[in-house]
């Protein structure tokens, strides 16, 4: 046996892409492999090993990527509360949730959101006219300075500077 | 006009299919169909937009080699080509209009501050984003 899978044919691949986009379109909703391969209209068997290798990851682990990607947006973008965010993504308990959160990205929930929060009050984020006015060049000090400093040198001529 | 874009062109699966999703399902209308032995030149255009054509291949010989069509024709079939964008003044009704037609949607209209967009794919793969802007 050839360690090249065959190529697959394009009606099935149109059949499997079907599949994504209806977890795409709804990934807190279970999608059990029955379900998916009935969107697709192959077996159950069949099912599993013909996504991976047309889009590179078996579809339970591209539904947990998905509703990860959905949390993280929601953990960054909203005040919700971290456990009505697991339920709204799909989880059915928050044990799950922050331990498969964990598992993709490396970080809790709860550091995801406390990161996003650091962020959003960096000085990127200062309204730009008091930003201005901050990082505005002491101009009126150097310019007075300058003249004393020329007028200086009319008055006591000093060594140049080297 | 005299200088711009004239066409760009989709892959599709199969003309005929592509001729009537575009023609019948969008109301887009024949530009040029053309063929040439087993070559078809086939484009559609937007009743909008009579500067623009959207054209419809098929990969194959002689333009692609048999191997290169193949794989051309599983990324049309994953989803993998780049993507398009519609934009109407009205979401919610051109997808209560194409629904009826049978079009595949692969996300229903949402507002996005202002914005309205949903998504379906062409009968080959294509996928597209409707838009409505805000006012």
């Amino acid at each position: 046996m050839s360690g090249v899978p065959a190529p697959q044919d394009p009606d099935l691949l149109r059949r499997l892409l079907r599949a994504k986009d209806r977890m795409d379109a709804a990934s807190h909703e279970a999608w059990p492999v029955a379900r998916l391969a009935q969107v697709s209209g192959v077996s159950e068997a069949h099912f599993a090993r013909s996504f991976k290798q047309a889009f590179g990851v078996p579809p339970h682990r591209y539904l947990l990527t998905r509703r990860i990607e959905r949390a993280t947006a929601l953990l960054r973008d909203t005040d919700q509360p971290i456990t009505d965010i697991a339920f709204q993504t799909g989880w059915e308990s928050l044990g799950t949730f922050g331990r498969t959160f964990r598992d993709i990205t490396g970080e809790s929930p709860r550091a995801v959101r406390e990161r996003a929060r650091a962020v959003a009050q960096d000085p990127g984020r200062v309204p730009a006219c008091i930003l201005g006015a901050a990082h505005r060049p002491d101009l009126t000090i150097a310019v007075s300075e300058k003249r004393r400093q020329e007028a200086g040198d009319i008055t006591r001529p000093h060594p140049k500077e080297v | 006009m005299s200088q711009g874009i004239q066409v760009v062109g989709l892959y599709v699966r199969d003309q005929d299919e592509a001729l009537e999703f575009y023609v019948e399902k969008l109301g887009f209308r024949v530009h040029t169909d053309v063929r040439n032995g087993d070559y078809r030149w086939l484009t559609v255009q937007h009743p909008d937009q009579p500067s623009f054509q959207l054209g419809l291949f098929k990969p194959g010989p002689p333009v692609l080699d048999e191997a290169t069509a193949q794989t051309v024709r599983a990324m049309v079939a994953k989803g993998a080509m780049p993507p398009l964008v519609l934009s109407v003044d009205n979401c919610r009704a051109a997808y209560d209009r194409m629904l009826a037609r049978g079009v595949e949607f692969t996300q229903e209209p949402v507002d996005r501050f202002g914005t309205v967009d949903a998504g379906f794919r062409d009968p080959s793969g294509n996928g597209w984003k409707m838009i409505e802007a805000g006012r």
